[in-house]
């Protein structure tokens, strides 16, 4: 990963910041874009996320790691707080492991 | 007066709290993040310049992710961009927040490249959480300053950790991003028709990552927007379809610090 790809992926990030400061003063962007620009952001976050649990490269991450984060998930859904959610996914994938289940 | 001052103190006592807990988490992940990326075997200063520079921990997991993968940068920069595209929506639910008062330009134009710099998942679910435009600002400035000073120590520190432990899987730091996401999103899947999207969205991004370069299945999701599209009955003219511009009074909040 060159320092390049990084300043490259850090201006556009920081571009994307700043587009809706300077947008909103300048036009009205209309009611329906913004609720499609939320739902857009609410199911990039669970498609990344469900990546992120279930695969590895173009595999199947194995069981331990989605195990532990459907764990997690239950805790958030029941609004248990923040660091007790990352250290039950941590916790039960790791367990797992060590258990053999990979 | 002192009712008032009361319930000031409380709720900042609360803002102080849960943005202590959102850190905490974050931190966590930080330390995940430097260690998954040097034990995967990026130099130390990637995983450390791209918690300075980019600050946003799912494209920084997605581009590392495809470079551990075999993809090339460019691929990873895409995903890492394509990710952060929510920014922009972000950027303009929080837009009178990260503004500035006061009468010097140069600083009102500091205050705004800083705070769109601290737009983040996190920083912005707490700005939403309140009406009030003090408390807002509050709320999102104390969020985005704590957690750019947590994610930027955590980092270094898990790439210590990382270059001791190489076999970060055996601890599960690989299940916490995951989770951090899962946590962040669950609460904006509140109508029906956005879970079902987002359902649909991750399938398809599951389904198609064997058969696509790293980046793109998370992309592909957007077709579960599909599922919010409703068919409507016309409007009768176009007077009535909101298709031209409104009034800028109305289009455009009046703000006292502008």
């Amino acid at each position: 990963m060159p320092m390049l790809a990084i300043a490259a992926l850090a201006a556009i990030t920081f571009a994307f910041r700043l587009a809706g400061p300077l947008l909103q003063e300048r036009v009205a962007v209309p009611a329906t874009a913004q609720r499609l620009f939320t739902s857009a952001a609410a199911v990039l976050l669970v498609a990344l996320a469900a990546t992120s649990a279930l695969t590895a490269g173009h595999d199947f991450a194995g069981w331990a790691r989605p195990a532990g984060v459907a764990a997690a998930g239950l805790l958030a859904a029941r609004r248990a707080p923040f660091p007790v959610v990352v250290l039950v996914a941590a916790s039960v994938t790791a367990l797992l492991r060590l258990a053999g289940i990979h | 007066m002192r009712l008032q001052w009361r319930t000031n103190q409380a709720s900042d006592s609360a803002l102080v709290r849960d943005v202590a807990l959102v850190c905490l988490a974050d931190g966590i992940v930080g330390v995940s993040f430097g260690a998954t990326a040097v034990a995967g075997g990026l130099p130390w200063w990637v995983p450390v310049a791209m918690s300075l520079l980019v600050f946003a921990g799912g494209s920084q997991f997605a581009a590392v992710a495809v470079v551990l993968a075999g993809g090339s940068p460019v691929a990873a920069v895409t995903a890492g961009a394509v990710l952060n595209t929510r920014l922009f929506p972000y950027g303009l639910a929080v837009s009178d927040v990260t503004s500035a008062d006061g009468p010097s330009r140069t600083r009102r134009w500091a205050a705004r490249l800083l705070g769109a710099q601290l737009v983040t998942d996190e920083s912005v679910a707490f700005a939403l959480r309140h009406t009030d435009p003090a408390r807002r600002k509050a709320a999102f400035w104390t969020c985005g300053a704590t957690l750019f000073t947590v994610w930027n120590i955590a980092v270094p520190l898990g790439v210590l950790a990382g270059t001791a432990v190489r076999n970060t899987a055996a601890f599960g730091l690989d299940a916490t991003f995951p989770a951090v996401l899962l946590a962040l999103a669950l609460p904006t899947l509140t109508d029906g028709r956005t879970r079902v999207a987002a359902l649909g969205g991750a399938g398809a991004a599951v389904a198609l990552t064997p058969l696509l370069p790293a980046g793109l299945p998370v992309l592909a999701a957007l077709g579960g927007l599909a599922a919010l599209w409703r068919p409507r009955r016309r409007p009768r003219s176009a007077e009535d379809s909101g298709t031209h511009q409104r009034p800028a009074e109305h289009a455009i909040p009046v703000r006292s610090d502008c």
